[in-house]
């Protein structure tokens, strides 16, 4: 079976700054990949490379057998390339409903899904009582809490009917028992057969979801592999310890 | 949703038809001259809602558009002038020509700029009416700096006078700038343009497209522009680059679009009919340049203390609550689009002869 | 052959000797709009208005221009600081600046320019002063003297404001407040204050640059539009906020559009700093000295 990501030898700077250095990253079809790092240690952009947010100068990115570079992040969401941000972006002069219904508008459309009328809102309902927000579809996201403002932004993630779903740090400032909500939905949503990168601090959820682990330093990646052996790597304990 | 927009097309049709009748029967060609102006304004903050409004980019071109309209008609007119019957080119014909150039313009613009923070377009704009005025003062074919004139016929068939026809044409501009804003804000593209001016970085992660949508935007906003100025030259009669170019078209769209609320088509139209009447008003009883300074002051008080305009207040009241957004959709459209049926009919006939601003001198 | 080598010598001599003028005009810009983000474009009415009280004074007492404005200057920083708290309240923190903000600043340059209507009327207006008048030739090239003093005047202007940028409390201050607001908190500075500071010496430049203006040329209240392409090509070409960036592209814009009007007539120059807008923005957006 091919990779559905491929990265390679990916860079990034910030004028004098690197945020990424030669990144090397594949994730299979089907996998729950964990992705950590201190802060600023370059989690984001290269989330943010990924998607298309971004541009990198160096280096390609695969998404399901072609080269993505170049290509507005439109596109890869149409893809099947969908992320959440790590501070929600809700849009905010739409009530939660209409906040879901976007990407099936633009991006399951565009692949020639067909919902039409009732069927979207239907559909739309669904996603919304899957993350627990079904009583608050005519709401506008300010008057959300943190909490549901992460799961909004879940709830339009999944709506674009992803292949890949990058989770940026969906799970900070919740309590134990949201992230357990947080967590079962992307297992559910992974057995279903999409690909997940958890991106996270909470290390209790990363290690409990995660098939496997990636660490960030410093923009560059030193370690990748199975979870268990990736926490007792001495370069990895080092760059924790050290903070 | 596209169900509802045949019979909104038939009631704003009616609606205009009934505002032409009733002119008609007054007689009076002050009405016709007056109207002209209001309806032109329609178009006017219709079109800059387009993209002002539902995308959150900020136009200040509006007499940059208009402008291109009006000089592609005085090309044209120059062009033709010389033969036998100077009046070859149907207006009809001349505003889709207006609208096409404006269109083009919009575009290109807009390609250059929008990839850009939402700034850079509005300063590009700002100076787009500044440099276009340049090109026309330089261009002596349309009269450069002197100015050109445009002699219109007296009569055209059984509606009587040129300006009742002229009028006619704004009316029917203006009941069709009001169903493409009314349908872009209910279908797709009007989710996609709010998810611009919400958020572009979330709206492209959600698979909006959102260069290409801004540039719908420019391009639809831009041509409406350059149709409300096409027929002006037949309007005017004699055409200023100074005045055509002029800041006022630009206050007037933005002001009585945000004082009537930019979220929904409606709110342009109440803006533009409160304003237009008021202005019509001042303009009789104190003077034209109190006028502008009072469109001024009252953008700048309005975005101060009703950043939702009209509609908002309206809202607030419906909802007895502190609100600072006015939802999408939430407002009661069909109230509000009746209550600014009754003003449309009862605007005209609000002002007195002579006050048009920019009607022709007697 | 020599003739046209004089007429492009003296062109770009006027042309930097403009430039030195445009810089003043848009050294606020640099400040509001390149460090701050504040999109004032009323920058040019409130130029005007700086030329109206210079006129004014000077008719009435005979003062010199540039010495009233220098004596309105905290009146004109009030405005600014005044003008700032508004903004701040009404559209920065509602988080609304960039629509409404506009629109804002859209009804100032408005109301300004229609209130100098009503109390001025559209006639051109000049100012007296010992050094309008009288011209310098060096050789074949002739260095006006109304050009060369706002020129020089505005370079002191902006040397003055870069060291306060570069090397007081306040300045680096307001430097910072564009980049880490954070960091300013952290040190028990408030953004807001810096910001309203800054604003207010932004507008205050407007006070030197309307009286240079009407030392340069007769003024009546539309000409700030003209200003408003020029003054924002200037701002972007020199790299939004980097001041040393805005004197060069002032020149460079000075001298373009002095080879425009010597070359092709004056009628074309105001097209010129808007052509080059529109080039910049579509070609390098961070300007030539582009910091960002």
């Amino acid at each position: 079976m091919t990779d559905l990501l491929e990265v390679d030898n990916l860079g990034k700077r910030f004028g004098g700054f690197v945020a990424l250095e030669s990144i090397a990253l594949s994730v299979r079809a089907g996998e729950r990949l964990g992705l950590i790092g201190p802060n600023g240690s370059g989690k984001s952009t290269l989330v943010n490379c990924i998607c298309g947010t971004l541009r990198n100068e160096q280096g390609s990115v695969r998404f399901d057998g072609r080269a993505v570079d170049g290509l507005p992040a439109h596109q890869r969401t149409r893809l099947g390339l969908a992320r959440s941000f790590q501070l929600p972006r809700p849009f905010v002069s739409l009530n939660l409903m209409d906040n879901v219904r976007i990407p099936l508008l633009y991006t399951v459309a565009a692949r020639g899904g067909h919902h039409a009328g009732a069927a979207i809102d239907d559909h739309c309902h669904r996603l919304l009582r899957e993350v627990g927000l079904e009583t608050k579809a005519r709401a506008l996201p300010r008057d959300l809490t943190q909490v549901e403002m992460r799961k909004l932004e879940l709830a339009r993630a999944m709506a674009a009917e992803p292949k890949l779903l990058i989770a940026d740090e969906a799970m900070a400032g919740l309590t134990h028992s949201e992230i357990e909500d947080i967590l079962v939905l992307l297992v559910r949503l992974n057995e279903q057969g999409v690909t997940v990168i958890l991106i996270e601090h909470i290390m209790r959820a990363v290690m409990s979801f995660s098939r496997r682990l990636v660490v960030l330093v410093s923009g560059r990646k030193i370690a990748d592999g199975l979870p268990e052996e990736v926490m007792h790597d001495p370069e990895v304990e080092r760059a924790y310890l050290g903070q | 949703m596209s169900v509802r927009s045949i019979p909104f097309l038939l009631v704003t049709l009616a609606i205009g038809a009934a505002v032409f009748a009733g002119a008609m029967l007054l007689g009076n060609d002050y009405y016709f001259f007056a109207g002209y102006v209001v309806a032109q304004y329609i178009v006017l903050s219709s079109a800059w809602n387009i993209l002002g409004g539902y995308c959150g980019y900020v136009n200040f071109g509006t007499a940059g558009f208009f402008g291109l309209g009006a000089y592609s008609t005085v090309a044209v007119y120059q062009l033709v002038e010389g033969n036998e019957f100077p009046h070859v080119v149907p207006i009809p014909l001349l505003i889709l020509l207006g609208g096409l150039i404006s269109g083009v313009v919009g575009f290109g613009m807009g390609y250059l700029t929008l990839r850009l923070r939402g700034a850079f377009f509005a300063i590009a704009t700002l100076a787009l009416a500044v440099v276009l005025e340049t090109l026309v003062v330089n261009w002596d074919f349309v009269g450069g700096s002197r100015g050109a004139y445009i002699v219109r016929p007296e009569t055209i068939g059984p509606i009587g006078s040129y300006v009742r026809y002229l009028f006619l044409l704004m009316l029917v501009l203006a009941v069709a700038a009001l169903n493409v804003a009314r349908l872009i804000e209910r279908s797709r593209l009007g989710y996609g343009f709010a998810t611009i001016r919400d958020d572009e970085l979330a709206a492209e992660a959600a698979g909006v497209p959102t260069l290409r949508l801004k540039l719908v935007a420019t391009t639809i906003s831009g041509a409406l522009m350059g149709m409300a100025g096409a027929p002006f030259p037949y309007y005017i009669g004699y055409l200023q680059p100074s005045s055509t170019f002029g800041f006022d078209y630009a206050v007037n769209a933005i002001a009585m679009s945000l004082i009537g609320g930019t979220s929904s088509w409606v709110g342009p139209l109440i803006g533009t009919l409160l304003l237009g009447s008021l202005q019509q008003l001042i303009t009789v009883t104190i003077s034209s340049a109190v006028n502008l300074l009072l469109v001024g002051a009252l953008l700048v008080v309005f975005v101060i203390v009703a950043p939702n305009g009209i509609l908002g207040l309206v809202h607030k009241y419906l909802q007895r609550k502190p609100d600072e957004f006015v939802g999408r959709r939430r407002i009661d459209l069909d109230a509000a689009a009746a209550a600014a049926a009754t003003a449309a009919t009862a605007a005209p006939p609000a002002a007195k002869p002579g006050s048009a601003p920019g009607s022709p001198p007697p | 052959m020599i003739f046209s080598f004089d007429l492009l010598v003296n062109a770009i001599v006027s042309g930097i000797l403009i430039g030195g003028f445009y810089a003043a005009v848009t050294c606020g810009v640099s400040l509001s709009f390149g460090i701050l983000d504040i999109v004032n474009i009323a920058q040019p009415a409130f130029i005007i208005l700086g030329s109206y009280i210079a006129y004014t004074l000077n008719a009435s007492f005979g003062l010199d221009p540039i010495l009233i404005s220098i004596i309105v200057l905290p009146a004109f920083y009030l405005l600014g600081a005044v003008i700032y708290q508004i903004y701040y309240l009404a559209f920065e923190r509602r988080g609304q600046e960039s629509l409404r903000g506009l629109a804002f600043f859209f009804g100032l340059l408005f109301i300004t320019e229609v209130t100098l209507v009503l109390y001025f009327g559209v006639d051109y207006r000049y100012v007296q002063a010992a050094y309008i008048g009288p011209t310098w030739h060096f050789g074949w090239v002739d260095v006006p003297l109304r050009i060369l003093v706002p020129c020089l005047v505005s370079l002191l202007l902006i040397a003055v404001l870069q060291l306060v940028l570069t090397r007081s409390f306040i300045g680096r201050a307001i430097m910072a407040v564009a980049q880490d607001q954070l960091a300013l908190r952290l040190m028990a500075v408030n953004p807001v204050r810096i910001k309203r500071i800054a604003f207010g010496i932004s507008i205050a430049t407007a006070s030197l640059a309307g009286a240079f203006l009407i030392v340069i040329q007769p003024v009546e209240p539309s000409v700030g539009r003209e200003y408003i392409g020029r003054v924002f090509a200037i701002c972007v070409l020199g790299g939004m906020g980097s001041l040393p960036g805005t004197v060069i592209a002032a020149m460079l814009i000075g001298i373009v559009e002095s080879l425009t009007a010597t070359f092709y007539g004056p009628s074309w120059a105001p097209a010129v700093s808007f052509g080059i807008l529109l080039l910049t923005l579509a070609v390098r957006p961070a300007g030539l000295l582009g910091r960002r």
